[in-house]
């Protein structure tokens, strides 16, 4: 368990070659490993790194910098509720109360049965839609406490399928096809580019 | 003013296929591109000077003028779009990548374009996953059509568009904080100078960075012209722009307005922007442009919504984020709000940011609960100005970027207005302390 699967493996040498440089991919390549395992294990740590050419360190040094990036184990479903100015003025806050209450844990905390966990989080760009949360980083937009106790119950008997598990970004992902790619340019491609070339001297 | 200028980038947000390629194409889609390809690099880029399309992403620098700062005869440059939105009370660019990735892409090749890049790079903000998959979707499709990529609609120009995102950190929006997270590194920003990213930036090479609002609004004015879009608006912030209204407002929403001539009063009363505030209460304060800008208040409702003039009056227009406030808001708890976030999202790099705010969510916390000194505004403000001297505006800093400086905006606003309330928390506080009597018991061995 745990460093990248054969399938992820491909996935992530596609991604690397998008890049001029390897360690470009880094994030990238953490998501996907988090999304193989629901956070990050040192395993995974490790295999990326050999992949980038960087230290176990280095790639450790990066993911515990980004806030959505969790060393340990969280559960199914991260609950994130925004607190920031826009929510609280609708009522954020008292959301974020409900939510302990109804789960029976405190920002940061996971549920026991490894369904939950909730964090208290900074705004989410979804300001108008306050208060709001979201469920592995898809929206729910001015959720009552009402619709909050849905929410949890859907979630808990499995009708929210449109929720993947934690991990989980995009489900589409970019894929270049080799006859349509223009190339990585990396700095040493020190040539005026062609087209701006061919419009003449005049250009800078 | 409310005037009935044309939508320019959300044009296409009433319609359910916007974010495919072909609602886009049903709707003029890709045809600036074409125009742009029979013009040259510098007759689009001259457009776009024309059209004096400010940065909507905070700063409000040109666009036309950004490009310009790349040293001449340096190759490669770099394109990086800013989709990393994250300032409190901001929200456009999510729904500009979610509902019409298209005109974004078509956006950034113009650009790309311009300024000869062969290489761009779309860095969307990590807990967006919607958008990540409609830009995924909407660059497949592109490629596909030959709209991006190698020889693009058969001509000289190629460009390959990555899409890459982040992983949470509010400071990636600051642009040389987003290089380096694009290269692998912590979200810290770099040191300006040297590294302005128009002449070192992504890998050390000349790179612009422009934020999705900005790049969005091209296909429009290679499609109109520069001459058209610099009609729209007023001297100094011309076309149009979009503003998040929220908070304690009837209908809160994102609205596309005439830059420049609309006014805070029509955006946060008009019917068919705010309609008003929540139960017709009266207005407290409104940030005018997210949470790193200063409030404004009552006598600021008739200023329109210019770059120039709200700079004028001592704060900004920002990334579009209006957020209301009404008489019952609480100053003391909105105020620790906003620098809770400035205080947990300090890279840590520089030192007044990371202590300052820290100490500044600190004193504010025990005020809100109960247990302020009558010290403590000397010290917030004390510390405000290690932070930023003066505590003036626009803000001097003592940090590499403007995170620690934005922490003292809601500090110096809420105390010039409601010092009052402050003074009453801690009053109550020193009273509660009085009152109660005191036993001093001595730590037992028992227990």
């Amino acid at each position: 368990m745990a460093r990248l699967t054969n399938e992820n493996l491909e996935l992530a040498r596609e991604i690397i070659g998008r890049y001029p440089r390897p360690k470009s991919a880094l994030i990238p390549l953490l998501h996907l490993a988090q999304e193989q395992d629901g956070h990050l294990t040192d395993e995974a740590m490790a295999h990326i790194g050999e992949l980038v050419g960087v230290s176990s360190a280095e790639v450790l040094g990066t993911a515990s910098f980004y806030e959505m990036f969790k060393m340990e184990p969280v559960g199914r479903y991260m609950v994130n509720i925004c607190t920031n100015i826009s929510c609280q003025l609708r009522g954020g806050e008292e959301l974020l109360a409900h939510a302990e209450k109804t789960l029976g844990i405190r920002p940061g905390q996971t549920t026991s049965d490894g369904l939950f966990t909730l964090e208290d989080v900074e705004c989410i760009a979804a300001c108008t839609e306050a208060p709001c949360l979201q469920v592995n980083y898809r929206y729910e937009h001015r959720i009552s406490n009402e619709g909050f106790d849905q929410l949890v119950s859907d979630l808990r008997d499995g009708r929210r399928s449109d929720i993947p598990s934690h991990g989980v970004l995009a489900e589409i992902r970019q894929h270049i096809p080799a006859d349509r790619r223009a190339g990585n340019v990396t700095p040493e491609d020190t040539a005026t580019p062609v087209w701006v070339a061919a419009a003449g001297e005049g250009e800078k | 003013m409310i005037t009935d200028a044309p939508r320019i980038i959300t044009s296409r947000f009433d319609k359910a296929d916007s974010h495919t390629l072909a609602g886009y194409e049903a709707t003029g889609g890709y045809q600036a591109l074409r125009k742009a390809l029979s013009m040259g690099p510098a007759a689009v880029a001259d457009e776009v000077k024309t059209a004096t399309l400010l940065g909507r992403g905070g700063a409000g620098f040109p666009a036309g003028v950004k490009w310009g700062l790349a040293p001449e005869n340096v190759w490669p440059r770099y394109l990086v779009v800013n989709g990393d939105e994250s300032e409190p009370g901001t929200y456009k660019d999510r729904l500009l990548m979610e509902r019409d990735p298209h005109q974004l892409i078509e956006g950034v090749l113009l650009a790309s374009y311009a300024i000869g890049c062969g290489q761009a790079f779309l860095y969307v903000r990590g807990e967006m996953a919607l958008a990540q998959e409609r830009i995924a979707t909407a660059l497949n499709d592109a490629y596909a059509a030959g709209y991006v990529g190698k020889n693009i609609l058969g001509s000289d120009f190629s460009v390959d568009v990555v899409l890459t995102w982040g992983a949470g950190a509010y400071i990636v929006g600051e642009e040389t904080a987003l290089i380096e997270s694009l290269e692998g590194n912590r979200g810290m920003p770099r040191l300006k100078p040297p590294f302005f990213p128009a002449a070192k930036g992504l890998y050390m090479q000349p790179t612009i960075v422009n934020n999705v609002e900005t790049l969005a609004n091209l296909p429009w004015i290679v499609t109109n012209g520069g001459e058209a879009f610099a009609a729209l608006g007023a001297e100094t912030s011309r076309g149009t722009r979009m503003f998040a209204v929220s908070g304690h407002v009837k209908n809160p929403g994102v609205f596309e307005v005439e830059y420049g001539v609309t006014t805070f009063r029509d955006l946060i009363y008009a019917p068919q922007y705010a309609g008003g505030i929540l139960g017709d209460r009266a207005l407290k304060a409104f940030i005018p442009g997210g949470a790193s800008a200063p409030w404004f208040f009552d006598e600021h409702l008739d200023l329109p919504l210019e770059k120039v003039t709200v700079d004028r009056a001592g704060s900004m227009l920002g990334s579009g984020a209006v957020v209301v406030m009404d008489e019952t808001t609480d100053a003391v708890k909105a105020c620790l709000r906003v620098v809770r976030f400035f205080a947990r999202e300090s890279c840590g790099k520089c030192t007044p940011c990371r202590e300052g705010t820290t100490w500044l969510q600190n004193i504010l916390q025990r005020i809100q609960d109960g247990y302020g000194r009558p010290t403590d505004l000397d010290l917030l403000m004390d510390v405000s100005d290690n932070i930023s001297p003066g505590i003036t505006w626009p803000p001097k800093q003592t940090t590499i970027c403007p995170l620690g400086p934005s922490a003292v905006s809601p500090i110096a606003s809420a105390m010039q207005r409601f010092r009052p309330e402050f003074e009453a928390r801690i009053a109550q506080a020193e009273e509660a302390r009085h009152s109660v009597p005191v036993t001093i018991t001595k730590a037992s061995s028992h227990g």
